[in-house]
């Protein structure tokens, strides 16, 4: 979609720049005269809203950083320093806690809105697969950031997900010991999780930058799922269209944010991680944070320590070959109503999933994880399989204007 | 081009090619060695490898939880009941069989890393239906051996290389 820029600076300095660097025709192509399907709804705005939040994350914590002291003996202070002695040091710790939240909301809202409209489809599979490891990374950065205040969660949190190795037949343990820099989750730990947790958000920031990439190299996809086939009937101009509409989904998740910063900024927050790591006590209820629940269900329904480790692994891998689980070659949900039934059902056994994960373990409570756990895998390996041949969809539009201009709408909600 | 003279035998430019890339192979693996070894338990934590403990003052029926390599290990002083149910147990009812005798140096002292073998969290003791531990991250669930009944984990609590120095003063590590 996106040819050789055209674009020509005015001015005779940005010419003489751009024949040498045209990194202006590269944002003007990128994000000015960019081609956007003209029918986009809300859900298309989280792009925008995860990338503010990536640099939001970014900027609090580069800043938190100036304050933290990473070591066992030290870091639970300096996070009690932060908050009560440095100026600010409240209100940059909070966007940083909430906004690791909100990151997660924003994401899980856009991978569900990737799997409604089929934008996982071709062309946009390497798109898609470059977004898992996106959230993979993201998952991996929050787990070490949620490491660094060396509260009692912290520690537990720590333990949990690096003996997650230790189901490694033979080398696991010793594979433990290595990434702990000892015998058990201490002082070693803290110092390079530090390491790391600072270093995963600039690879993250370089997986966006292929992400968006990909992005322009195809073109989004959109509510209707059928390409475009001619610019100047079914697309608009990136600006001022899109980049209006992005500032006021951002607006709008800016009051959502301020909220739980200002108002409840410890509802998210684990009342025992303002407790100092014991290496010697476990806190008796030990979850995750929310946006890691449903996985941490996962783990906890397998009676197999190993098959365990592999389902939660797998759960989140499972999304990288979606494309070729869902062959139906109608992209989008609002086309396939057995597809979107199924899809709703996914969504609630997901919050379920995150619902179990946050009790206690128990007789029942493992019956239905594994129930729900059997459902999860079942919407990628038997529902997507299947509906990519049985179901019976509902006439697509020609164009993305023949569905924007038809007088009455598909008769498809 | 004959084809005789594309399967002629390797020169010594073939060799040189082969020689310089295996040396540049092993230069990067020699370099990147370093880089993923200084994660390894430094020699500063590999010195506190023992420790010593008085066990008089616990009396029976208590555990007593002490700190060795970072983690914790149980000394648990057990009753006569408790020893009796860790020694009633069929071997074939057991996930990671091991004969009771064969996990204390003197029945009435246990001693176990306190470390749960499914994700490493401390298990909680005189919990869980055997009365031994009870692991709340996962349900795990131990008895008075340490031995793993319920629950996800795949192996019993471990015993750690200890002896009895004297009655009451123990060496573990």
């Amino acid at each position: 979609m996106s040819g050789p820029s055209t674009f020509v600076p005015k001015s005779a300095i940005g010419r003489w720049f751009e024949s040498r660097l045209p990194i202006m025709g590269l944002v003007h192509s990128s994000f000015i005269a960019f081609p956007v399907p003209r029918n986009l709804n809300y859900m298309w705005t989280f792009g925008a809203i995860l990338a503010f939040m990536l640099i939001a994350q970014i900027i609090t914590g580069v800043v938190l950083a100036m304050h933290y002291v990473p070591s066992a003996t030290t870091a639970f202070q300096s996070i009690s320093h932060i908050m009560r002695d440095v100026n600010y040091g409240w209100l940059m710790r909070y966007m940083h806690t909430n906004g690791a939240s909100l990151f997660f909301l924003a994401c899980y809202i856009h991978i569900f809105r990737g799997l409604y409209y089929g934008s996982f489809k071709p062309p946009r599979e390497l798109l898609w697969i470059i977004g898992v490891i996106i959230y993979f990374l993201m998952a991996a950065t929050a787990f070490l950031g949620y490491v660094l205040p060396w509260g009692a969660m912290s520690f537990a949190g720590a333990t949990v997900i690096t003996n997650l190795v230790t189901a490694i037949p033979f080398v696991g343990t010793g594979i433990a010991h290595w990434l702990w820099g000892g015998f058990a989750v201490g002082g070693p730990t803290v110092n390079r999780f530090f390491s790391l947790h600072y270093l995963l958000p600039f690879i993250i920031a370089a997986f966006v930058g292929l992400h968006v990439w990909a992005l322009h190299v195809t073109g989004q996809n959109n509510p209707d799922g059928v390409e475009v086939q001619n610019v100047d009937r079914d697309t608009v101009p990136f600006t001022p269209y899109a980049t209006m509409k992005d500032i006021f989904a951002v607006s709008v998740w800016l009051i959502l944010y301020a909220w739980l910063i200002f108002f409840i900024p410890n509802y998210l927050l684990d009342a025992d991680n303002y407790n100092i790591a014991n290496p010697l006590v476990t806190p008796a209820h030990v979850v995750p944070e929310w946006y890691l629940l449903p996985f941490y269900a996962i783990l906890r329904a397998i009676p197999n320590k190993l098959m365990g480790v592999v389902a939660l692994f797998a759960s989140i891998a499972i999304l990288a070959f979606v494309p070729w689980l869902d062959r139906n070659p109608v992209k989008s949900a609002k086309y396939r109503p057995a597809f979107r039934f199924f899809f709703w059902v996914f969504v609630v056994i997901c919050v379920l999933l995150g619902w179990i994960g946050s009790q206690e373990p128990g007789d029942a409570m493992t019956l239905v994880a594994r129930i729900l756990t059997v459902g999860y895998f079942g919407f990628f390996l038997v529902i997507m399989p299947i509906l990519s041949f049985a179901e019976k969809t509902r006439p697509i539009p020609a164009s993305i204007a023949d569905a924007v201009l038809a007088k009455k709408p598909v008769p498809a909600e | 081009m004959t084809a005789a003279t594309t399967t002629q035998a390797p020169n010594r430019r073939d060799f040189l090619y082969l020689a310089t890339g295996a040396v540049g192979a092993v230069g990067v693996a020699a370099v990147a060695w370093p880089f993923i070894d200084q994660m390894n338990p430094d020699a500063s934590t590999l010195a506190m490898a023992s420790t010593e403990v008085d066990i008089a003052a616990v009396p029976e029926g208590q555990i007593l939880t002490i700190k060795w390599r970072g983690g914790p290990v149980f000394v648990r002083h057990r009753t006569k009941k408790e020893i009796e149910d860790a020694q009633n147990v069929e071997l074939s009812e057991l996930r990671d069989p091991q004969t009771d005798a064969s996990r204390v140096q003197k029945p009435e002292w246990l001693i176990v890393v306190g470390i749960c073998t499914h994700l490493g969290c401390v298990p909680i003791g005189h919990e869980g239906k055997y009365e031994g531990w009870f692991c709340p991250c996962h349900g795990s669930v131990y008895d008075t051996s340490g031995r793993i009944r319920q629950g996800p984990a795949p192996l019993n609590l471990a015993v750690p290389e200890y002896k009895f120095l004297t009655d009451t003063r123990l060496k573990i590590g």
